[in-house]
């Protein structure tokens, strides 16, 4: 090593330097990879995950700075502006955003790294276009393709999930048909552009027909299949990265991307599992367009209501409670509450664990960070399948905003539409306390004949103020 | 296809390998963690750019490159900034209530 620095200060040792820069490049580059990996083992455990993204993150800065001495880099104002202005933008969506805004931060920043990969293929493109061999335009198309309807149907999901755009799906007639046409005539205009790398029209006409395919793909899907986009999307980014990293001969590139396109992939799959839905029926059944009609109706059935007196005595003397958290508890704040209250209950020798359902956030995994942003303690969280067969030993479960989640419909009624969904097993524990605003049907519009049960009990109102009366009630028993 | 672009395959399918054999392990209660990370690198494509940027190809891709490095700097700083801050939350309850077991 001290050999090369030696090549490298020698101002007769051109060639021998140059080597000696790549090298140290591609050093850099290695170390990266290797640290990008690590630091994505390193979050399969929640205590060591922290220590191994901060070492990913340090990988990052290797790239960048022996990116940085490459020799076809000749002025650095471009790039200095683009990081300041990047570091300034950057910086508060890392250090301000809430995190029940996480869905949608997530989303825009599948745009802004979709647009970059889509911007060097451009560049790319108008350097070298004709010059391109077949190959080499075929990753740098795909690169363009993937990245640019990964920019617009980012963007169309960002507002789906800020809701300044309609979250319901936004369908007309022969839709699909129109996008499969669309989709097609953009393959076609890909494929001539491996044949005749020269066709600039047809480069153009592909990036603009891509843009377009993004939008007309996302607006058909309705909000609560957002999770499913957002991950899909994710791995699309992925695979725009590693078209890049094709184009340009970069391996650190095709690694990452194909490190977070196997990722997006495979939360996609669990998502839509979860959500009992096939990838085809997300991305074209236009799912709760016109809410379903349901197979059974509450006629004729009562609903017991309790009071938060009763509710809490029932708690204060439960040896185990599995809290069910649904979207409702978030968007009432209500976490914290939430916490405070499953203390109390675990000061009076109770037990007290959280189930929480693929889909019980806006985004895999989402409700976890709320409940962990609250202090809830991550061993105190557990997957369907890891709870499931809990609910039977269960004196309470409370079931805090969440509806189609625990609906036994999806076990036993074939007629309807959440038929087939894995659920929580609340239906098996002895006695259930269901917190809810009212007896609105749920985000799918189905009825929840679990609110009908005799062991359930509802306690109406807001979950924050239903929480904070519970919490008073524990404290006097 | 030259040599070089198989052994790009290579690498591209020995890795996709790889990331589907460690995310499959990645508990569901990190996924949310796991998606901001694997963004952040994934703005990796932040090399890309900056050759863009510097190369002088011409004033448009200076401009272009200048825009990408721009979006990729927001992911990398902003990615890994929010990923750190929701791992910083994830505590295990058993550190201060040690001899409390499970």
């Amino acid at each position: 090593m001290a050999g090369l620095w030696l090549l490298l200060a020698s101002p007769a040792a051109g060639e021998a330097g140059t080597t000696a820069r790549t090298l140290l490049t591609q050093a850099s580059y290695l170390a990266a990879s290797v640290f990008f990996i690590l630091g994505l083992k390193s979050l399969t455990k929640a205590d060591t995950a922290r220590r191994g993204m901060q070492q990913a993150a340090v990988g990052m800065l290797l790239a960048i700075v022996g990116t940085l001495i490459v020799e076809q880099i000749v002025e650095y104002q471009w790039i200095l502006a683009g990081l300041v202005i990047g570091t300034v933008i950057g910086y508060p969506l890392g250090t301000r955003v809430p995190m029940t805004a996480m869905p949608q931060r997530i989303a825009i920043s599948h745009m802004f790294g979709a647009l970059a990969a889509s911007l060097v293929g451009i560049a790319e493109y108008l350097h070298q276009g004709a010059r391109l061999d077949g190959v080499t335009m075929g990753a740098l198309g795909f690169e363009v393709l993937f990245g640019s309807l990964t920019v617009t149907g980012s963007f169309m999901a960002f507002g789906k999930l800020q809701e300044f755009l309609p979250g319901r799906p936004v369908t007309f007639p022969g839709q699909n048909a129109v996008n499969i046409s669309v989709f097609a005539a953009t393959l076609g205009l890909w494929i001539y552009l491996i044949i005749e790398p020269g066709a600039a029209w047809a480069f153009w006409a592909m990036t603009g027909l891509a843009f377009l395919i993004g939008i007309s793909l996302v607006l058909p899907i309705g909000g609560a299949d957002m999770p499913v986009v957002v991950s899909l999307l994710n791995s699309y980014a992925g695979l725009a990265a590693s078209a890049t990293g094709f184009a340009i001969g970069n391996t650190v590139l095709i690694i990452a991307g194909a490190l977070d396109g196997a990722s997006g992939f495979i939360l996609s799959i669990i998502m839509s599992k979860a959500m009992n839905r096939s990838f085809g029926n997300v991305i074209f059944g236009a799912f709760g367009s016109a809410p379903t009609a349901s197979a059974k109706t509450a006629a004729g059935l009562t609903v017991k209501s309790i009071s938060a007196e009763d509710a809490a005595i029932q708690l204060g003397y439960a040896s185990k409670v599995i809290v069910v958290p649904g979207y409702g508890m978030a968007v009432a704040q209500a976490q914290h509450t939430v916490r405070e209250l499953a203390e109390l209950i675990e000061k009076k020798g109770g037990e007290v664990k959280y189930a929480i359902h693929p889909v019980a956030g806006r985004m895999p995994g989402h409700m976890n960070v709320l409940l962990a942003e609250a202090n809830v303690p991550y061993d105190r969280m557990y997957d369907m399948d890891e709870i499931n067969e809990e609910f039977k030993d269960a004196d309470v479960a409370l079931v805090i905003g969440a509806n189609d989640v625990v609906n036994p419909a999806a076990k036993t009624d074939k007629g309807s539409p959440i038929y087939g969904m894995p659920i929580l097993n609340v239906d098996q524990a002895k006695s259930i306390i269901v917190m809810k605003r009212s007896m609105n049907a749920g985000f799918a519009g189905i009825e929840n004949e679990l609110f009908y049960d005799a062991k359930t009990s509802m306690l109406f109102g807001d979950a924050k103020g239903s929480l904070t009366k519970l919490v008073a009630e524990v404290k006097t028993l | 296809m030259t040599f070089t672009n198989i052994l790009q395959l290579y690498v591209f399918i020995l890795a996709g390998f790889v990331g589907y054999n460690i995310i499959t392990r990645v508990p569901p209660l990190l996924h949310t963690p796991l998606m901001s990370a694997t963004n952040a690198i994934s703005a990796i494509s932040i090399v890309g750019a900056l050759v863009i940027a510097g190369a002088k190809y011409s004033l448009t891709a200076s401009i272009l490159g200048c825009i990408a490095v721009t979006c990729a700097t927001i992911n990398v700083v902003g990615g890994f900034i929010i990923t750190d801050r929701m791992l910083r939350m994830f505590k295990s309850g058993d550190a201060p209530k040690a001899g409390e077991g499970k």
